[in-house]
């Protein structure tokens, strides 16, 4: 079985967001650039699964859409774990670019399971995953919080409106997961660090896929009117301001 | 293309607010465009509560039902509202920004070739360049969205739009469906909550974190919870302790909510739990320590320890509640 995790190249999610003075651009310069948190729980959940496969799970592979700026991300999920990683030589435009030059750059290689995050930190789409797999004609689960594989079965759950689904699928199949699926995203060693410099870092041209959207102007969210604060002692006053000046209850 | 199709959902037969928030989003669009409101229905709902969509403008509602739409699948949903869209000449699709959204609303993007903003804020602020605000980075900046293609797709944040009433006759519609789309997936086994309010539905959400000191203190925050009708929530480092289900974490990486009322109570605030909540329409936060950044993000706050300070102000809703 081959794995693919699908990996976005976002800022840190501390980070604090300045716009360019035109407002027609967010100020990347100084940014700290990560591995998207929920690409990497998916990471940390292949590594996981290929580790307790006994050799039945052969790799686990990561692809991104991106500048060779992104590297350096790209090098980190190596030094996680990942075998072998493909970097599409393109801007990530928007999700359906994205999706449809990773569609074009994996559709021979015959992947079982691919594993994309739920959305991105940076844009909020939450799109990728499933323009994917339309694009390769593909089975989805979405929202997935536990995927375990059971011979030739992959069970996930679904999180769904209150509560979740067990699914049985069979590969091939793109699972789209969320918060669950893996605790703790794991940190390179220096050793994992050292030996991703010797992996395969293959750049692929990209399609030219054309993109659908584009954002165009970013405004800063409207500042806050200061808190009202109210006494400790004096809860009955909060509840007078939630009806009478809120108007909230 | 002046058409506007919307996907209103059901949940066990029934319509939320939220899909009668993208009804009345959707029809608003359609009288912008200068066409019909048209929804799709999948899966078993009533005549009675089809019909409820026209409160909202919706003129005519396609259903289509039976062993493909029993469960929800990605594949035979998102072939049905394709082809609901080709077949109503619908320019822009509208879905409320679910789960169910994030599984078919790609697929339908795919089909059509319509480009897609997700969890919109708002009306398009522009019909021709087509512009959708949105949120980006969790809420820390606002974006203008141009979809380019001749078709767009739209899924709108939960309580971004509001009700609007605009009573409109609707006829029901069969769509017919094709077989072939079924899906290869089985659901096994389902396990759902009954009773429960959950997070996404809630107006009213109580959230406790670190300053609850253990799972053992969670009582006062279930009884506000119960008082007021509300749902229950956490921060990240209660769920990571096992204090609470992860189901119940809100930020950045769990939920995101936007409620008309949010407690954090004994929450610092830290900038990815603010994330999650920033979109609520107030916030009230209870915290021993003055310069937390909760307070910042919050509308009313009251500085004390929360285990003492709950009960009170439980005792002091009890009350209102009885009066009220």
């Amino acid at each position: 079985m081959k794995i693919l995790v699908c990996i976005s190249n976002v800022p840190d999610t501390t980070t604090r967001i300045k716009l360019s003075s035109d407002q027609n651009a967010i100020d990347l310069s100084n940014v700290q650039w990560i591995i998207n948190p929920w690409d990497e729980l998916a990471l940390t959940r292949a590594l996981e699964l290929k580790e307790s496969s006994g050799g039945s799970i052969e790799s686990v592979s990561i692809i991104h859409v991106g500048n060779a700026g992104s590297e350096a991300t790209l090098r980190k999920a190596l030094a996680i774990g990942a075998d072998d990683a493909m970097r599409v030589d393109a801007a990530p435009a928007d999700a359906y670019a994205v999706a449809h030059e990773i569609a074009e750059a994996v559709k021979d290689k015959n992947f079982d399971l691919i594993l994309c995050g739920i959305e991105s930190s940076d844009y909020n789409g939450s799109a990728m995953g499933g323009m994917l797999a339309e694009f390769l004609n593909m089975e989805s689960v979405s929202s997935v919080s536990k995927l375990e594989i059971e011979g030739a079965e992959i069970k996930l759950n679904r999180e769904i409106a209150g509560g979740y689904e067990v699914i049985a699928a069979q590969a091939p199949v793109i699972a789209i997961v969320q918060k669950g699926i893996a605790i703790e995203p794991r940190i390179p060693s220096m050793r994992g660090i050292m030996m991703a410099r010797k992996k395969p870092l293959v750049v692929v041209p990209a399609t030219g896929a054309k993109a659908l959207t584009e954002f165009v102007h970013y405004t800063p969210p409207q500042p806050k009117a200061a808190c009202k604060m109210i006494a400790a002692d004096n809860p009955a006053e909060l509840v007078n301001l939630l009806h009478n000046e809120a108007k909230i209850i | 293309m002046n058409n506007v199709l919307i996907y209103t959902e059901n949940f066990d037969g029934k319509f939320k607010k939220s899909i009668y928030e993208i009804a009345s989003y959707g029809s608003e669009i359609a009288r912008q465009l200068g066409g019909q409101a048209i929804a799709i229905s999948l899966g078993d709902v009533a005549e009675g509560e089809l019909k409820s969509l026209g409160t909202f403008g919706i003129s005519k509602v396609l259903t289509a039902s039976g062993d493909l739409f029993d469960t929800f699948q990605n594949l035979p949903y998102a072939a049905a509202i394709a082809q609901a869209a080709n077949q109503e000449n619908a320019g822009v699709i509208i879905f409320s920004a679910s789960n169910i959204a994030k599984a078919i609303a790609p697929r339908v993007s795919v089909k059509l070739k319509a480009g897609m903003v997700f969890a919109a804020t708002g009306l398009p602020s522009n019909l021709n360049p087509f512009t959708v605000p949105k949120k980006v980075f969790h809420g820390k900046a606002f974006a203008d969205v141009v979809v380019g293609s001749e078709r767009k797709i739209i899924s709108l944040s939960q309580n971004s739009f509001g009700l609007r009433e605009h009573p409109a006759d609707i006829v029901i519609e069969a769509l017919p469906t094709e077989t072939s789309t079924a899906s290869a997936i089985r659901v096994i086994d389902t396990q759902k909550a009954s009773g429960k309010i959950l997070l996404n539905d809630a107006e009213i959400i109580v959230s406790g974190g670190r300053g609850l000191k253990s799972a053992d203190n969670w009582q006062p925050i279930e009884e506000l919870a119960e008082i007021l009708g509300a749902a229950t929530a956490c921060s990240r480092p209660v769920s990571d302790e096992g204090w609470r289900p992860h189901s119940e974490h809100v930020g950045q990486t769990g939920k995101i909510v936007a409620p008309n009322l949010y407690f954090a109570l004994g929450i610092s605030g830290a900038i990815q739990h603010l994330a999650g909540v920033s979109s609520s329409k107030v916030i009230v936060a209870i915290n021993t320590d003055k310069d937390a950044p909760i307070f910042e993000a919050a509308d009313y706050g009251i500085v004390g320890d929360v285990q003492k300070v709950l009960p009170q102000l439980n005792d002091a809703f009890r009350k209102f509640k009885a009066e009220n």
